[in-house]
């Protein structure tokens, strides 16, 4: 469960997060949308505490984030770009990190088989290629049975093969009732793996909701011509679109600068 | 402690598989060779060792401990969505880094120092030109992960100001004490000058290493009028907390940005 009310951050004079609110129940599946420096990333690093908010609240699972940091040992995290230390083997950083949280790896082996990354093991960082370091990220997300998931971009760098493999295994973590978040742009790989949307515009959440609400609303039939349209169109116009939905649409939500 | 020393354990190994450890002890190992063969051994050679120390530490000590900022950008960012503290965080990597430098140098310069006698001959001087490198590199590693953390985004701006730091420090320094001196020359300036080799950790050193060897006139201008200031047991202690002052300001300094920092 993550609560966010009236989150506000600004880079120097750049606004990037204008008053937030968002409330997620445990168990859903999120895909994070919007164009480029809409502030997707600070969002979700804003979560996880690598940012600091200006203004606003974060609660996760009813502890509200002030600085402390025992919270995030229920979250996971595979970030967008995967660099580490370079002569460091593949399977000491994982035990560094196994080192690092104190709790234990229970999915660690079956993440290794699962991604093939067996024979990597005992090479170094450097001579891995990027696919196979985006694999160790998400097994470092993953292989703690964290209770939240957090992807940025998971499968920017996955050959099919392992992007499958990846999907099969995300879908598996919400079949186990995880709190998933996914930021991509890719919108076919949302469809597959999300039930709900959150779609943020220059700082603000323009919608959140599931789905199959905003394709209804938007009367299209597939992600990405919904999200098109919704940048698209002016706010006047989705305005009213907005209030003859609210009544009948119980679980869309909208908000406006 | 469980965790900071699994950090730093984890560091020391990635570092040491990289060979450049090695190599910045072999560079000192044979400098300190070379000096010993061709300068008669003595207090002449730790003098020169600790004029090249002096003058290499502090660079080589910015350069890398910004260059680790910068290198390990992501893996930082990683390691900071874990549960942990960023405090003991910020110490493990500033201690996993740093330690094996200092301990580059002092093995290096040692062991040759250790072979040809020297060690058993003029111990106590060693001793206090090794560990004033070693406190120069623990100094120095954690200004370059202020400067690191200061322009974290501006890579450029980073290492320039690294540069103009280093080159201010080790050598624009005195000559301007000298010049303000100068042209002041009417004036009293003891005091000015005291409080003035104090501001920069690299007289600070310097001048230790003319109190121990009592060589005012080879040393620079404010080690000359902090040795007339204070006489030598006074100034020694003066200088070392001084210099010890050095070494808390930016590592504190490093830890409050680091812990209130947005990556």
């Amino acid at each position: 469960m993550i609560e966010i009310k009236d989150l506000k951050k600004s880079f120097g004079d750049l606004q990037v997060l204008k008053g937030m609110n968002v409330s997620i129940p445990k168990g859903q599946a999120t895909g994070i949308v919007g164009p480029n420096g809409a502030g997707k990333t600070t969002l979700i690093k804003t979560i996880l505490g690598l940012v600091k908010s200006d203004s606003g609240m974060i609660h996760v699972n009813g502890t509200r984030l002030n600085g402390d940091w025992l919270y995030r040992k229920d979250i996971g995290y595979m970030p967008q770009v995967a660099r580490y230390p370079e002569n460091m083997r593949v399977y000491e950083l994982l035990h560094f990190i196994k080192g690092l949280r104190d709790q234990e790896a229970v999915y660690e082996e079956e993440l290794i088989e699962q991604f093939n990354l067996g024979p990597e093991l005992e090479k170094p960082l450097r001579t891995l290629s990027g696919g196979n370091r985006q694999k160790i990220g998400a097994t470092l997300a993953m292989m703690f049975n964290p209770e939240i998931l957090f992807f940025d971009e998971p499968t920017a760098g996955f050959d099919p093969r392992s992007s499958h493999k990846f999907k099969q295994r995300v879908k598996k973590e919400k079949e186990a009732g995880k709190t998933i978040f996914i930021t991509s742009h890719i919108m076919s790989e949302l469809e597959q793996l999300v039930d709900h949307v959150i779609f943020i515009l220059d700082g603000n959440i323009r919608y959140y909701g599931s789905m199959a609400n905003l394709l209804e609303l938007s009367s299209e039939e597939r992600l990405e011509a919904a999200i098109a349209r919704l940048m698209d169109e002016p706010l006047n116009n989705s305005a009213s679109k907005n209030e003859q939905t609210k009544n009948s649409a119980s679980t869309l939500k909208m908000e406006f600068a | 402690m469980k965790l900071l020393s699994h950090i730093i354990k984890t560091e020391w190994k990635s570092l040491l598989r990289g060979k450049w450890v090695i190599g910045y002890t072999l560079i000192f190992l044979i400098l300190t060779d070379t000096l010993l063969r061709f300068g008669g051994g003595g207090p002449e050679t730790l003098l020169s060792l600790s004029n090249v120390m002096l003058l290499f530490i502090p660079l080589v000590g910015m350069i890398y401990g910004i260059l680790y900022i910068y290198q390990s950008r992501e893996f930082v960012e990683l390691l900071l969505t874990q549960p942990i503290d960023r405090k003991v965080l910020y110490w493990g990597l500033f201690l996993g880094i740093s330690t094996p430098l200092m301990a580059a140098f002092i093995i290096g310069s040692l062991l040759p120092l250790a072979w040809h006698g020297i060690l058993a001959l003029d111990g106590g001087s060693a001793a206090l030109v090794l560990g004033l490198g070693g406190m120069l590199t623990l100094i120095f590693v954690s200004l370059g992960f202020v400067f690191g953390l200061m322009f974290y985004d501006d890579r450029i701006k980073g290492f320039g100001f690294t540069i103009v730091i280093w080159l201010f420090l080790a050598i624009l320094y005195d000559g301007l004490v000298l010049m303000l001196v100068f042209l002041f020359g009417d004036y009293p300036l003891e005091q000015f000058v005291i409080v003035v080799s104090m501001l920069n950790p690299i007289d600070l050193a310097r001048i230790l290493v003319m109190l121990e060897f009592d060589i005012s006139a080879l040393m620079g201008y404010t080690g000359a009028v902090f040795n007339r200031f204070f006489g030598q047991n006074t100034g020694l202690v003066t200088a070392s907390g001084m210099l010890m002052v050095w070494l808390v300001i930016p590592t504190w300094l490093g830890l409050r940005i680091f812990r209130k920092k947005d990556f």
